[in-house]
């Protein structure tokens, strides 16, 4: 047996096979998805280049750009009035489940927000359509009768209520569980050292919160939020089943004339697509593909910028 | 500017448990009082309790009084929130906020309290707490820059500035010294020195060297087993304390014997 040998010095550290089983699993599985991003990527582009190069249908518009400009502002409209509703009330929630509610009650809203998070994009589709758009439409013409002068409400208002702000609503409760569960993380990690220096200031509980909760979580907070702006962007079904869409550029929240969002239009033209069309419709995707590729960029660049060290 | 403290008959609860019991002491104004003991025996849990930072863990609560100039911290509609900013307190780690720079970590106390401080007077008051903390010298050129960045010394003695900013009556000192090396633990001992003349000082140690060196009185805290609540054993002068101690147990642990 070698073990009872004198070890004469060795150059190489004897390789073992779980060692080295493992390592081969584990370099598998990081080169698989490197790989499978990459062929997405490259499915993207060679299937859109005919689309962007080349002519399109005459009804469709008068360039692939043109055509795909009303669905991108679509796209990024929604998603950015689903943030304006739920990062807000994302981040109350979390405040209250980490720093209010008593142990028992945020342990039950912890798991009603995981529950939410767990519900399928149809059955909040099927929602939207069948519960909110009826119960908004008196709303949306009471906003364009007596608001009707801002541009986000001018009239006339939608009769279905299948309207933009609807359909970023169903996108803002979607979102929510994602941004709420990340934001508890955040803040219950805050260092206990830095509450209490608040505490012992003489600051109250929202002070408190305010100078040193918040700013521990700042670069949380927007993680969490790309996150769920991620979402918003590529959500498909609940949109495509919502929103009335026409294809339009528009800021109205409450008409009938909606812009439609990139993905909503890919599951809805899709099934009858041929030649260009296909072409056209995977061409939208890799704007889409690209513009959740910078927002991630975009993000990580800002939570580098803000992540403080310090704080234990 | 500084005030004494009677403690009287105070118990202290988590829930059900008894932590501390049957303690009194009066704590001298300009003095320093020196609290002393085995881990676990309550030590911290009283200075805590002095400016109502132990109700951070739920279920907190007392029996007894704890007066400031004869005013009972604990009395009916008293705001823990108002007892905080008479009564400042220095951590064991240092914990100057680390997204705020050196100047707003100095600011913090005083900015909740008053929104509408002029620029000058902003100035002249960092510049006298981190003066009052021995800090001035070694910051002034630099504090825009995070209090995070200092040594674990310097952020010591920020958190000091920081505290000492909003003239609070009393300084409680929570083993200020226990996470840092030999010299800064000279710089903060000295700095407790000159305090004195200006605050009444509260501190807890683990040292006993430490102890004997600041402090004017001493209280010596035990503990009789694990589940049992922590008792103040003996309070007195440090010298008669450390050289004379009327009862077997603190002679026994100030000459090291146990604990």
């Amino acid at each position: 047996m070698t073990t009872a040998a004198p070890a004469a010095p060795r150059a190489a550290v004897k390789n073992r096979p779980a060692d080295i089983v493992f390592k081969a699993v584990s370099t598998t599985a990081g080169v698989l998805i490197l790989i499978a991003l990459g062929g997405v990527a490259l499915f993207l582009v060679v299937q859109a280049v005919p689309a962007i190069i080349g002519p399109i249908p005459e009804e469709e518009g008068a360039n692939f750009w043109a055509w795909v400009w009303p669905l991108t502002f679509g796209t990024l409209w929604s998603a950015l009035l689903a943030m304006v509703m739920a990062v807000p009330l994302a981040v109350s929630i979390a405040l209250f489940i980490t720093h209010y509610a008593p142990r028992k009650l945020a342990q039950f809203l912890g798991y009603l927000i995981d529950l939410l998070a767990a519900i399928p994009s149809v059955i909040y589709g099927l929602w939207g359509i069948a519960v909110l758009a009826p119960f908004f439409q008196p709303g949306y013409i009471w906003l364009a009768q007596n608001l009707g002068w801002l541009p986000l409400f001018s009239p006339p208002a939608s009769g279905t209520g299948r309207t933009i702000l609807t359909a970023s609503v169903v996108l803002a409760v979607m979102v929510l569980p994602i941004i709420t569960a990340l934001c508890r993380e955040i803040f219950l990690q805050t260092p206990r050292l830095n509450e209490e220096a608040a505490l012992a200031l003489g600051a109250t509980r929202w002070e408190m919160i305010k100078m040193a909760v918040l700013p521990h979580g700042r670069s949380g907070i927007i993680a969490s939020s790309i996150l769920g702006l991620g979402r918003a962007l590529g959500e498909t079904m609940a949109v495509a089943m919502v929103l009335a869409s026409s294809g339009v550029v528009s800021l109205v929240l409450i008409g009938s004339q909606n812009p439609s969002t990139i993905a909503a239009n890919i599951a809805l033209r899709f099934p009858e697509a041929h030649g260009i069309t296909v072409n056209m419709l995977i061409g939208s995707g890799l704007v889409l593909f690209a513009i959740t590729l910078l927002v991630n960029a975009i993000s990580r660049w800002i939570i580098a910028k803000t992540t403080v060290d310090g704080g234990r | 500017m500084s005030k004494r403290i009677e403690i009287n008959d105070l118990d202290i609860y988590y829930g059900d448990f008894k932590a501390v019991e049957g303690v009194s002491v009066d704590i001298e104004p300009r003095a320093v009082t020196a609290f002393i003991g085995p881990s676990g025996c309550g030590k911290s849990t009283v200075l805590r309790s002095l400016n109502r930072m132990h109700e951070v863990i739920a279920g907190a609560w007392v029996d007894g009084e704890v007066l400031l100039d004869g005013a009972n911290l604990y009395g009916p509609g008293v705001d823990p929130v108002n007892v905080r900013r008479q009564i400042g307190m220095v951590f064991q780690r240092p914990n100057p906020f680390p997204t705020m720079t050196i100047r707003e970590n100095v600011l913090a106390g005083v900015l909740l309290n008053n929104r509408r401080m002029s620029k000058s007077d902003q100035d002249d008051l960092v510049e006298r707490s981190l003066r009052g903390a021995n800090l001035w010298n070694e910051v002034k050129d630099r504090l825009g820059v995070p209090g995070s960045g200092l040594s674990g010394g310097q952020q010591q003695r920020l958190c000091i500035a920081r505290a000492i900013a909003v003239s609070p009556d009393v300084l409680l000192m929570d083993e200020p010294c226990s996470a840092l090396d030999p010299i800064s633990t000279l710089a903060i001992e000295d700095l407790i020195e000159e305090l004195k003349t200006e605050y009444t000082i509260v501190i807890v140690t683990h040292n006993m060297q430490q102890a004997s060196r600041v402090s004017d009185k001493t209280a010596f805290f035990n503990i009789a087993g694990t589940g049992k609540p922590g008792k103040l054993i003996e309070f007195d002068e440090t010298a008669k304390i450390f050289s004379n101690p009327s009862v077997q147990s603190t002679e026994d642990y100030v000459s090291g014997r146990f604990g």
